[in-house]
């Protein structure tokens, strides 16, 4: 065996994304534009594949001299990844068919950014972690700006890249500066030093601090938030739904696994940052939704404040605290997805419109789309017994047993704030004067993804054990 | 301090000669040839545009993906110069790793190739 490729089969379903990728990426190229309705439908497969690649067989270990780590944790959440970009990829078809945009490039560029995700999941040292970062990132601005005959989608796509230039380049000093105090970038090497009795060093707490402000760019957390709503608004809403899905799920694993592996010895440290950053981000999320038109944008503040329950989780520090985590973000993507499944069918006389108005009297020309639209808000509202409702539940649970009282009763508040909004649209589809009638949805892909996640919420609504079982599973990976 | 200066004496011959060099080649060309200047003969490059330019003047996009198309290249190169010399150390590892660095350059170049990044016109 070669030095340093002992357990490189760890890898397997990276590797493997990675040669899928690679071969698509010449096939549709050689076969031109009539391949990109077989290269869509290759690539979620390929990803759908890889996912079921990370348990059959399962594996755990490092690998690569201790750049890569697989456990339970990083195998649940790279699960979510993929098939947040598969059903993201799948949905796009029409829209992107409709705005002429519709390439071969797009769903392999959202493998290739996926791909990266997996890397910054799977990170076990700083160098890693930033090189899985920026192919993600890099990726994503690209999709960002698709559509490049459309002034909004290309400020978008700017937008995010200059902001998020700014984020790596706080997150690569951060790493620079706790490189220079602890002596390594591997995450054992941090942790050793700081458990050496080092931890009360200033330099590496300014380091830590860059390190969280450039994660929580990614995830969208407050103060870190304002690229959202005009990246939201502006992007392709295919790739909004992608980006309210996918990323977040995997920078999130992310801080996961760098506050509670390496900075765990700092955790009195990192807990006031993370709570701080938490309770503004649920409380921005609440109050500056109220007064959204565009659905997109509204989407886009839904997000911020869900970050922020999500980040209560984690600045619990508990098992019961990570446990909650996944459970969220599970439950989160799939109500989201179907959100965006249900926008995107938004269409009247063929245009797509994506103002709250145009739902008004939905129940009344498409009773099954707003019903599902009913699904889905109640659910982010957190209306017991809804799915969200229990998502929200362990999350505050955890944060009250990690003795968090007060931020856990300010969430408690901005969630009843937000429920406002989540209402709102509820009230516009079922009690206001119908605008002219939204298009009946043609039987497509997006019909069938809102239809599953609608099911979906009513199973783990009635019987959230299983998913919470799994949960629990990944989050003792983490503290073995 | 005096050794450690007479390190660096290759390099202030090799200046030196440089300078002579082209002050020569510039100098002899100027003395002897005929002159006949036109303004394609005194412009930096025959094709591109003007060097020296308001940094907000528009131009053609094309260059831009040259340049870029040439820097993944150049990048090429310099990495597989160190990795040449280091062959005999690095063994086997070293050698796949290349390869699977260059297959996957391999695969963006048949794409730029199939699209049409690299013809002009």
């Amino acid at each position: 065996m070669i030095v340093g490729l002992e357990n490189w089969a760890l890898a397997r379903p990276e590797l493997f994304l990675a040669a899928a990728t690679a071969l698509l990426l010449i096939y549709g190229v050689v076969r031109g534009e009539i391949a990109t309705a077989f290269v869509s439908v290759a690539t979620a497969v390929a990803l759908l594949v890889t996912a079921a690649l990370l348990f059959l067989p399962y594996r755990e270990g490092t690998a690569f001299a201790s750049l890569f780590i697989a456990d339970r944790l990083t195998a649940t959440m790279k699960a979510l990844v993929l098939v947040g970009s598969a059903v993201a990829i799948l949905m796009s078809r029409a829209y992107f068919e409709q705005a002429k945009a519709w390439r071969f490039e797009y769903p392999l560029v959202v493998a290739l950014a996926t791909l990266g995700m997996m890397l910054m999941i799977s990170a076990n040292d700083l160098m890693a972690l930033y090189v899985g970062l920026e192919l993600q990132s890099l990726a994503l601005y690209v999709i960002a700006a698709f559509q490049r005959d459309s002034v909004r989608s290309t400020e978008a796509g700017v937008k995010y890249f200059v902001l998020g230039s700014v984020a790596s380049g706080m997150l690569l000093f951060g790493s620079s500066l706790i490189y220079g105090f602890c002596g390594g970038t591997a995450f054992v090497q941090i942790s050793g030093a700081l458990a050496d009795g080092r931890s009360a060093e200033i330099g590496v707490i300014i380091g830590l601090v860059f390190v969280v402000a450039g994660l929580a760019f990614k995830v969208s957390a407050v103060p870190f938030h304002m690229w959202t709503p005009d990246v939201y608004e502006g992007a392709p809403t295919p790739v909004t739904a992608l980006f309210a899905v996918a990323p977040k799920i995997a920078a999130m694993s992310l801080l996961v696994s760098v506050l509670m592996g390496p900075f765990k010895p700092l955790f009195a440290q990192w807990q006031q940052i993370i709570v701080v950053a938490s309770v503004f981000s649920m409380a921005l999320g609440a109050f500056a939704a109220l007064r959204q038109q565009n659905i997109k944008r509204l989407m886009a503040y839904s997000s911020i404040g869900n970050v922020g329950y999500v980040l209560l989780g984690v600045a619990s520090g508990t098992e019961k605290g990570i446990q909650a985590v996944v459970f969220y973000l599970a439950i989160y993507m799939v109500m989201t997805l179907g959100v965006f499944a249900t926008i995107l069918m938004m269409k009247r006389r063929n245009i797509m419109v994506e103002e709250v108005s145009d739902l008004a009297g939905l129940a009344r020309s498409q009773p099954m789309m707003a019903f599902g639209m009913l699904i889905f808000m109640f659910s982010l509202a957190g209306i017991p017994p809804l799915a969200g409702f229990w998502g929200k539940l362990y999350i505050f649970m955890a944060a009250v047993e990690a003795k968090l009282f007060v931020p856990a009763g300010l969430g408690v508040l901005a969630s009843v704030v937000a429920s406002y909004y989540y209402l709102r649209i509820v009230k516009v589809m079922y009690f206001d004067e119908p605008a002219e009638a939204i298009d009946r949805p043609s039987f497509g892909v997006n019909r069938v993804v809102a239809l599953v996640a609608a099911f979906l919420i009513a199973i783990f609504s009635l019987v959230p054990q299983p998913l919470s079982l799994i949960a629990e599973a990944a989050a003792k990976g983490l503290f073995q | 301090m005096e050794a450690l200066l007479r390190e660096y004496l290759p390099i202030l011959i090799f200046l030196g000669l440089a300078f002579g060099l082209v002050c020569a080649m510039l100098g002899g060309s100027y003395l002897i040839a005929r002159q006949n200047p036109n303004s394609e003969k005194l412009s930096p490059f025959e094709c591109g545009f003007a060097p020296f330019d308001d940094a907000r003047g528009q131009f053609d996009v094309r260059f831009y993906l040259v340049a870029i198309l040439f820097i993944i290249f150049d990048l090429e190169v310099a990495f597989l110069f160190p990795w040449a010399v280091a062959l005999g150390d690095i063994g086997l590892f070293g050698f796949w790793s290349m390869m699977l660095f260059l297959g996957v350059l391999t695969v963006g170049f048949i794409y730029e190739w199939r699209k049409g990044a690299l013809e002009w016109e």
